[in-house]
């Protein structure tokens, strides 16, 4: 008996986004930051695998960590679109199909050889510091990590911001941790004595590039926006997000994009997208909610195709607030490490939420809000729809939702999320004209 | 004349309405979507001509003469008339093509037996077109494969065994000429296929003493309505496959909402099953779109499921709502999974429940599941109004009903009898709207100024 076997077609060539010179610098920061991950054991590094919110890098650094952020790395295999064989990995061990899928992909990658982008095996980690803000999750993640690695883990726990504000009280208990648990801690996995001023240099360097940072993510209050800020916005977070906040690399980075978005504002461009510059800007969208990373190109086009443009969004202050005036401070370093990790998005209540994307709506004088919904998160999903309706009551302007997932493939339906977002394209656009109808007929 | 079309490709179905100047629905067409959206479309639009066609002969008849309430039954016979001109005109391309289908090694020597089997078969299948199209008849379908296909199979079958010839090559013969002919709609000639249709009304028609010279005229008059296809708007799923530029597709949730405003001014909230989605809409008062919600990437619930619980139980999706309006009680069933269906049927079977006590917890778990879309949309507002191809299902309704009241309240329900046209309706009114009223929504700027 033979097995019928399709056809080989060669794939259809893609072509190649087009990339500006911080997005080619980014490549080379990334490929530099793996490459040096990948070889910490030869070059004797150790090696800390620490979250994106709450990602107290200024300090990981101090003590000569590499840092190593494996939800950075499921975004990468969900890029690459290897995340899917690593999900279906983990599910094969046990996980059920709604587990967190970055945790699946990282999990699955551990069991197929955990190789990092550059082919090489990713080191096993010395420490797994988790700075708890508000991903119940991400400790989860991390037990079982310790259970795998038999590492140090050391665990911050950050007070979540539960009525909005942030008190003396919450600030001083996380600088308690971070002197009696956190510091030591880390000191004795290394071997590296803590020097505070070589935190307060890194984090001088921080609030440079946060500064940067902020004007860049701002100048889509311009119209039309010269950057989209969510899936722009992705690019723009990698570095600070990551394993470069605190670095000169990171400072020259955002000084580099800086430029490049004044630039465009000059020439009053709008975004760049991996088909080039984008067409007339018909809608200005805010948007809360992750992307979905298996096919980033892919929904990203179905909004850009339609002159839809991200002029504000949430996810991209899940690893820091920054626009409402926060700065990590040299001058009080600990304490400003303790507030970074209170503001990042993950560790806002919902009416703090709700107030972030009325306002955006406003500030960026947006269309409405569009919310992704992630099927594996319920940590971000949990009361979207009351925000969503609470965001349409305040600001008067529709919302919509679609749903999809991070690094899951099987959770993207194209057909059924470019009807939906058509869908709510076409309302605004309709309320628009019945409105503009309204007032030429008074 | 000026007239609009809007046209709904869904995944079961695709329907067509056509429209004029004032918004009026001159014709209404429907034809099952294949797997190919272009011809769907295009036999869809014609149906909706035809369609108009009866309905320009009705108004006229009605100006002209004293007929009276014989109108109807005079229009009645004039479109199966012209619907059997059109079947058989359609089974010629059938035979025609299943001629040419008569090659290969299994055929080799028996090829004229085959011939004159087929000649057989068709003149048999003409022979109860007749029938099927005689004045008053009723058809389960009209869709031509339904029609012809499934007598086309029993009736070579008995032919086959009559001529001692093998089934399986008229089978074969068939299977490769169907899909061929079913995307080749039947051609334009409407006219002619009228005009021969109203000489067969006026000689075997069920209405009596009629004098052709009263009838002649005005039906001529409504054949020669210049129809000019002024603007198309496509929506539904296949939509994209439309060969239409941008401005002529709108999304099919605006064109429920907008369909639904029309029929049902007061309309707020709708709810829509279709084929492979539910979606719960909200719409201001002038049927504009507010909020909507609708199902993720799993069909679950959808009209496909009805489908699939129907071919599992070997019976027509029609016969699934009566049925369930015979159970005594209701099974719970929790999983509106489509790809369960089967599975979660069998399982109730062996456990011992009754087929109608199932189906009626399987139409419940369908309403369960739209219900908890409508309240993500926003909840229920006065008035609601039903469409897509579930509001025709009793059963569904029923419980709908019981649901919507132990939720919401006294709450007006709308269900139009041409309620799976809705869609097709909101397409003609933006397609009317383009023109007359200058709105095409993709440039505001008109509309300002």
């Amino acid at each position: 008996m033979s097995t019928m076997t399709k056809p080989k077609r060669a794939p259809k060539p893609r072509p190649e986004a087009e990339k500006d010179a911080s997005m080619l610098k980014q490549k080379e920061m990334m490929a530099g930051h793996y490459d040096r991950l990948t070889s910490a054991p030869e070059n004797g590094d150790k090696v800390c695998a620490t979250f994106v919110p709450g990602n107290l890098n200024e300090l990981i650094m101090c003590f000569d960590f590499v840092n190593n952020l494996p939800e950075q790395n499921a975004i990468q295999a969900g890029l690459r679109k290897t995340s899917g064989r690593f999900v279906m990995e983990a599910e094969k061990m046990g996980h059920s199909e709604d587990v967190c899928t970055y945790v699946k992909s990282d999990l699955g990658m551990m069991a197929r050889g955990n190789l990092a982008p550059n082919g090489k095996p990713f080191p096993d980690p010395d420490v797994l510091l988790l700075s708890y803000t508000g991903c119940f999750t991400f400790m989860k993640w991390f037990e079982l990590l310790r259970e795998q690695y038999g590492c140090e883990a050391i665990m911050l726990h950050t007070p979540y911001t539960g009525d909005g504000v942030i008190t003396d009280n919450m600030r001083e208990y996380m600088v308690k941790q971070l002197k009696e648990e956190v510091i030591p801690k880390l000191e004795a996995v290394s071997g590296v004595k803590f020097d505070i001023d070589r935190l307060r240099e890194y984090l001088r360097e921080s609030a440079r590039a946060e500064d940067d940072l902020v004007a860049v993510l701002q100048s889509a209050k311009k119209k039309p926006s010269p950057i989209d800020a969510y899936f722009g916005g992705i690019y723009y977070i990698g570095p600070i997000f990551g394993a470069f906040r605190g670095t000169k690399e990171a400072t020259e980075f955002y000084r580099l994009l800086r430029g490049e978005i004044d630039e465009r504002v000059a020439a009053g461009l709008g975004p760049i997208t991996p088909d080039g510059p984008m067409g007339e800007e018909k809608y200005r969208l805010v948007t809360e909610g992750p992307p979905n990373y298996t096919s980033f190109r892919d929904f990203w086009k179905m909004f850009y195709e339609e002159g839809a443009v991200c002029v504000a969004s949430s996810y991209t202050k899940v690893g820091g607030t920054y626009d409402f005036g926060f700065r990590h401070d040299p001058d009080r370093p600990l304490e400003s490490l303790a507030e970074y990790c209170l503001n990042v998005y993950t560790n806002r209540s919902l009416p703090q939420r709700v107030d972030m994307l009325a306002n955006y709506i406003e500030e960026y004088e947006a269309d409405g809000l569009l919310i992704n919904s992630i099927k594996s998160c319920n940590s971000f999903s949990a009361g979207q729809l009351l925000i969503m309706k609470e965001v349409e009551k305040r600001t008067g302007k529709p919302g919509a939702f679609v749903e999809t997932d991070l690094v899951d493939p099987r959770y993207f339906s194209a057909s059924n999320v470019k009807n939906r977002l058509e869908s709510y394209l076409q309302m605004i656009e309709q309320k628009r004209s019945s409105t503009q109808t309204l007032g030429a007929a008074a | 004349m000026k007239s609009f079309i809007g046209i709904d490709l869904g995944s079961t179905t695709t329907k067509a309405i056509l429209s004029n100047e004032e918004g009026q629905v001159l014709g209404r067409g429907i034809t099952n979507s294949r797997s190919n959206y272009e011809t769907a479309a295009s036999v869809a639009k014609q149906e909706a001509v035809i369609d108009a066609r009866l309905y320009l002969c009705r108004e006229r008849l009605e100006q002209a003469t004293g007929m009276g309430e014989q109108i109807e039954q005079f229009i009645g016979d004039l479109g199966s008339f012209f619907r059997k001109e059109q079947f058989l005109e359609q089974l010629g391309d059938l035979e025609g093509t299943c001629l040419e289908k008569i090659e290969g090694d299994r055929f080799v020597g028996k090829e004229e037996a085959i011939k004159e089997a087929l000649a057989e078969t068709f003149r048999r299948l003409r022979e109860e077109a007749l029938v099927l199209y005689a004045p008053g008849a009723e058809r389960k379908s009209d869709f031509f494969r339904d029609l012809a296909g499934s007598r086309y199979l029993m009736i070579s079958e008995e032919v086959a065994r009559e001529a001692q010839l093998g089934y399986d090559l008229l089978l074969n013969v068939y299977d490769k000429s169907i899909i061929e002919v079913e995307n080749r709609p039947p051609s334009g000639q409407l006219k002619e296929k009228f005009q021969r249709a109203l000489q067969e009304v006026l000689a075997h028609g069920s209405v009596s003493g009629i004098a052709s010279e009263d009838v002649t005229g005005p039906v001529s008059d409504a054949l020669d309505v210049d129809l000019e296809e002024t603007y198309v708007v496509g929506t539904g799923y296949g939509r994209v496959t439309l060969p239409f530029s941008k401005e002529h597709i709108r999304s099919e949730i605006l064109c429920h909402g907008l369909g639904a405003h029309m029929m049902y001014p007061k309309t707020r909230t709708v709810l829509d099953i279709g084929g492979q989605d539910t979606k719960g809409i909200q719409v201001d008062g002038e049927g504009i779109v507010e909020n909507f919600q609708m199902n993720d990437r799993c069909a679950a619930g959808c009209g496909r499921y009805l489908g699939y619980i129907a071919d599992e139980m070997n019976v027509g999706l029609h016969e699934l709502g009566p049925m369930a309006m015979k159970a005594t009680r209701q099974v719970r069933i929790n999983s509106t999974c489509t790809v369960f269906a089967g599975a979660e049927l069998r399982d109730r079977l062996a456990l011992g429940e009754k087929r109608e006590d199932i189906l009626a917890g399987l139409h419940r778990a369908i309403i369960l599941r739209a219900m908890s879309i409508i309240a993500r949309s926003g909840g229920i507002t006065d008035e609601f109004t039903f469409t897509g191809g579930v509001a025709k299902n009793e059963a569904a309704t029923n419980e709908l009903r019981k649901l919507v009241e132990e939720n919401y309240g006294k709450v007006t329900i709308n269900i139009n009898p041409n309620s799976i046209y809705t869609g097709a309706l909101g397409a003609s009114e933006f397609a009317r709207r383009a023109i007359v009223e200058g709105r095409t929504y993709d440039d505001a700027e008109l509309v300002a100024a």
